[in-house]
C-alpha cells in the first residue's frame, strides 16, 4: 500500500527524520506514536505530499510520489482520504456540502445523487441526517471529527490517514470512534495509518505500532514493542497509563 | 482498471431477471444512477402480486459503499411496488458493505425547495433589512459608548495604559504608512496643479494655481487622502487581526483571564491611530504641495521662492488647523469600526473576510460623511 525508504526530512535547518523506513500492508491499521515534537505530524504531512522530503522515496499504490507530476498526484490523492486533527472542515460550507466537495471535484455527478451520497456517508459515520444542513461551527468536537471522517470517506478510499482521531474527545466518544473505525475498516477493507496518543485506541484497533524515536521508526506489534529497551518506549507502554490501557484491553477481551 | 459497473436485463433470462456486473464504485455512480433510473421507469408501475425480481450479481467485480447503496436503493424502489427482490450469487465479501449501506435511510420527505420570490417576500426582506440596519447603528453607538467609558478609565488611571501595544500600533499605523501616503499625495498634487493651471491660464491667472492647490490640500485633500489610505491599510488590519484572534478563541481566553478586550485590543489601536493620523495627514500635505510645486516650476515657470510666498499669502494659520483638526475624528472612526468588526467575527474563515470588507467600506463611508459634516459646521461658523 505504502512504502517509505530512506526518508530524510529537514525543516528550518533541523533534521526531523533520517533514513526512515516504513511499510504499510494492505488492510492493516498502523498506529504512529512518538513524543510531542518528534515529528509525527511532519511525517504524516510528508507522506501526503504537503512537505517535500530532503531525500528518500515514498511509494503509494506502487508509484513513487516524489516522481509524479501534479496530475498523477491528483489521481493518487483520490485513492486516499485524510482526517485532520480538528476535522479541517471548510467553515463556509455546511457539513453535507463539505462531504460533497471531493465528489464535485472528481466526478461529473448530478446534484440529487451527490446529496444522497453525502447523506449516505453521514449515516456511515453515525451522524444524524440533520447534521448535513449544519455548519461546522455548530458541531461539537466529536461530531466535527465524524464529519471530517465522512468527508475523508467520500470517494471510498483504499487508504485512510488519520491525525489524532480521538484526541480531545471524551472517553465514551473516543471509544465509539474506535469502534466505528474498526467497523468501517472490517467492512470497507480500509488500510489505515493513524497518528495517535491514545493508548486505548492502540490496544483496541491497531495491528501494529510505529514509534518515532531518534529520527527513525521502530515498528512492531504492541507485544514486540513492549520487549524493546528504548527508554521512551519502555515508559510509553510501561507507564501507569500504558498499563491501565493494557488492563482495560485485556479485561474487554477476556469478558 | 476493472470494467465500469452496469446492470441490464439478463439475456435469455425472462421477465424480472437482471444481471449486474463490473465495478460498482463511486466513480461509476453517475452512469449507474442513470441505468438504474431507466430500469426503474421501465418496470411496470405495479408489479403483479408477489412477483420475484432477481438480480444476478455473479459478474460483480468490485463494490464500495456507494455501489452497495445503489443496489439497496433499487431493491427498495422495486420492493415498494410489491416485488420481492433478491440479489443472487452475491460474493460473501460484499455482505458487510451492504450492511454498512443499510445504516442509511433516505429522508421520507424531500427538503423543501425554495419557492417563488413574491411581493410579500420583498416586503419581508425590506423589513429585515431595515431592522438589521437599525440594529447596526444601535450596536455601533453601544460600542462607541463602551470604548469611551474604557478610554475615560484609562485616562484617569494611566497605569491601565499598555505602552508597548500602543507604541507598536503607532509604528504600524504611522511610519509604515508614510511611503504609500507620500507617493499618492505627491501624485495627486501633480494632477491637481496641472488641471488647475489649465483652467486658470485662460484668465492669465496661473499664479492662483498655488492658492487653489494650497487651500485644497491643506483643508481637504491631505487629510482625506491619508484617512482613506489608512482605513484601507490599518482599519482592515485591525479587523483581520482581531477577527483571527476571535476565530482562535483568543478573545475568550483573554476575558477569562480577566482582561478586557477593549482595554487590551481596542484602546491601543484607537490611541495610536488618533495620534498618528494627524501626523500622517501633515506629511500628506507637505508631499502634495511638493508635487504641486514641482509642476508649478516645470510647467508654469513659477520658481520655488515665489511659490512659497504666494502660498504664504493664500494660507492663514487657521486654514492649516481646520484641516488637521479633522484627522483625530477620522482616526477614531476608522479604529472603532475596524475593531468592532473584528470583534464581531464568528468562528469561520469566511466571516473574517466578510467583516474585513465591511470594515473598510464602513470606515471610508464614515470618513466621508464626517468630512461633509465638518464642511457644513465650518460653513455655518463662517470659517
Amino acid at each position: 500500500m505504502l512504502r517509505v525508504q530512506g526518508l530524510t526530512t529537514r525543516l528550518g535547518g533541523q533534521v526531523l527524520h533520517q533514513h526512515l523506513a516504513l511499510e504499510l500492508r494492505s488492510g492493516e491499521v498502523l498506529a504512529l506514536v512518538g513524543a510531542s515534537g518528534s515529528g509525527k505530524s511532519v511525517l504524516l504531512r510528508t507522506l501526503l505530499g504537503l512537505i517535500r522530503p530532503a531525500a528518500g522515496t515514498i511509494e503509494a499504490f506502487g508509484q513513487d510520489l516524489t516522481a509524479l507530476n501534479p496530475q498523477q498526484m491528483r489521481a493518487i490523492e483520490r485513492r486516499w482520504g485524510v482526517l485532520f486533527q480538528d476535522g479541517a472542515l471548510f467553515s463556509s460550507l455546511t457539513v453535507a456540502e463539505n462531504i460533497a466537495v471531493p465528489l464535485k471535484e472528481t466526478l461529473d455527478i448530478e446534484a440529487p445523487l451527490r446529496d444522497e451520497i453525502a447523506a449516505l456517508k453521514l449515516a456511515l459515520v453515525g451522524l444524524p441526517p440533520d447534521t448535513g444542513d449544519k455548519y461546522p461551527s455548530e458541531l461539537s468536537g466529536g461530531m466535527r471529527k465524524r464529519a471530517g471522517l465522512a468527508r475523508a470517506l467520500a470517494l471510498d478510499p483504499e487508504l485512510l490517514f488519520l491525525d489524532e482521531p480521538t484526541s480531545g474527545l471524551d472517553p465514551i466518544s473516543a471509544a465509539d470512534f474506535d469502534r466505528l473505525l474498526a467497523d468501517l475498516r472490517a467492512s470497507l477493507g480500509l488500510t489505515v495509518l493513524m497518528v495517535t496518543h491514545d493508548l486505548d485506541s492502540i490496544y483496541t484497533i491497531a495491528d501494529r505500532v510505529a514509534v518515532l524515536v531518534h529520527q527513525g521508526l521502530k515498528i512492531g506489534t504492541v507485544e514486540e514493542l513492549r520487549r524493546d529497551d528504548d527508554p521512551w518506549i519502555v515508559r510509553y507502554f510501561g507507564g501507569e497509563r500504558g498499563r491501565a490501557a493494557q488492563a482495560r484491553a485485556e479485561a474487554e477481551n477476556g469478558g | 482498471m476493472a470494467e465500469e459497473g452496469w446492470i441490464a436485463a439478463k439475456p435469455g433470462g425472462g421477465e424480472g431477471i437482471f444481471a449486474a456486473g463490473g465495478s460498482w464504485l463511486v466513480a461509476a455512480a453517475p452512469a449507474l444512477d442513470r441505468q438504474l433510473g431507466a430500469l426503474e421507469r421501465s418496470a411496470p408501475a405495479r408489479l403483479s402480486g408477489r412477483q420475484r425480481v432477481h438480480v444476478d450479481c455473479v459478474d460483480l467485480e468490485a463494490l464500495d459503499t456507494v455501489g452497495a447503496w445503489l443496489m439497496l436503493r433499487l431493491k427498495a424502489a422495486l420492493g415498494g411496488r410489491g416485488a420481492e427482490v433478491s440479489l443472487d450469487n452475491l460474493a460473501a465479501r460484499f455482505t458487510p458493505l451492504l450492511a454498512q449501506a443499510e445504516k442509511y435511510h433516505p429522508r421520507e420527505t424531500p427538503r423543501p425547495r425554495r419557492g417563488f420570490f413574491g411581493p410579500v417576500d420583498v416586503l419581508v426582506a425590506l423589513g429585515a433589512w431595515a431592522t438589521i440596519g437599525a440594529k447596526e447603528v444601535w450596536g455601533g453607538l453601544d460600542f462607541v459608548g463602551e470604548v469611551t467609558v474604557a478610554a475615560g478609565r484609562v485616562l484617569r488611571r494611566p497605569r491601565y495604559l499598555r505602552p508597548m501595544a500602543f507604541l507598536s500600533q503607532m509604528q504600524r499605523t504611522g511610519p509604515a504608512a508614510l511611503p504609500i501616503v507620500g507617493l499618492l499625495s505627491f501624485l495627486v498634487g501633480v494632477v491637481f496643479a496641472y488641471q488647475g493651471a489649465d483652467q486658470l491660464r485662460q484668465f492669465g491667472a496661473e499664479i492662483f494655481t498655488v492658492n487653489l492647490l494650497g487651500i485644497a490640500f491643506v483643508r481637504e485633500l491631505g487629510v482625506l487622502l491619508s484617512a482613506i489610505i489608512v482605513a484601507g491599510r490599518s482599519g482592515s488590519a485591525f479587523t483581520a487581526e482581531i477577527g483571527t484572534m476571535q476565530v482562535n478563541e483568543e478573545i475568550d481566553a483573554m476575558t477569562t483571564i480577566g482582561l478586557d478586550p477593549i482595554d487590551v485590543l481596542v484602546l491601543p489601536r484607537l490611541g495610536a491611530l488618533v495620534v498618528t493620523l494627524p501626523l500622517v495627514a501633515f506629511y500628506a500635505n507637505v508631499m502634495g504641495l511638493l508635487g504641486g510645486a514641482a509642476i508649478c516650476y516645470l510647467a508654469l515657470d513659477i520658481p520655488l521662492p515665489i511659490f512659497l510666498s504666494q502660498l504664504n499669502q493664500a494660507l492663514t494659520g487657521w486654514e492649516f488647523w481646520l484641516g488637521i483638526i479633522k484627522a483625530p475624528f477620522f482616526a477614531a472612526a476608522i479604529a472603532v469600526v475596524g475593531c468592532r468588526e473584528g470583534l464581531r467575527v464568528s468562528r469561520s474563515a469566511e466571516s473574517v473576510g466578510r467583516r474585513t470588507t465591511l470594515s473598510v467600506v464602513e470606515s471610508i463611508f464614515l470618513v466621508i460623511v464626517l468630512d461633509a459634516a465638518f464642511s457644513i459646521l465650518f460653513a455655518q461658523l463662517g470659517i
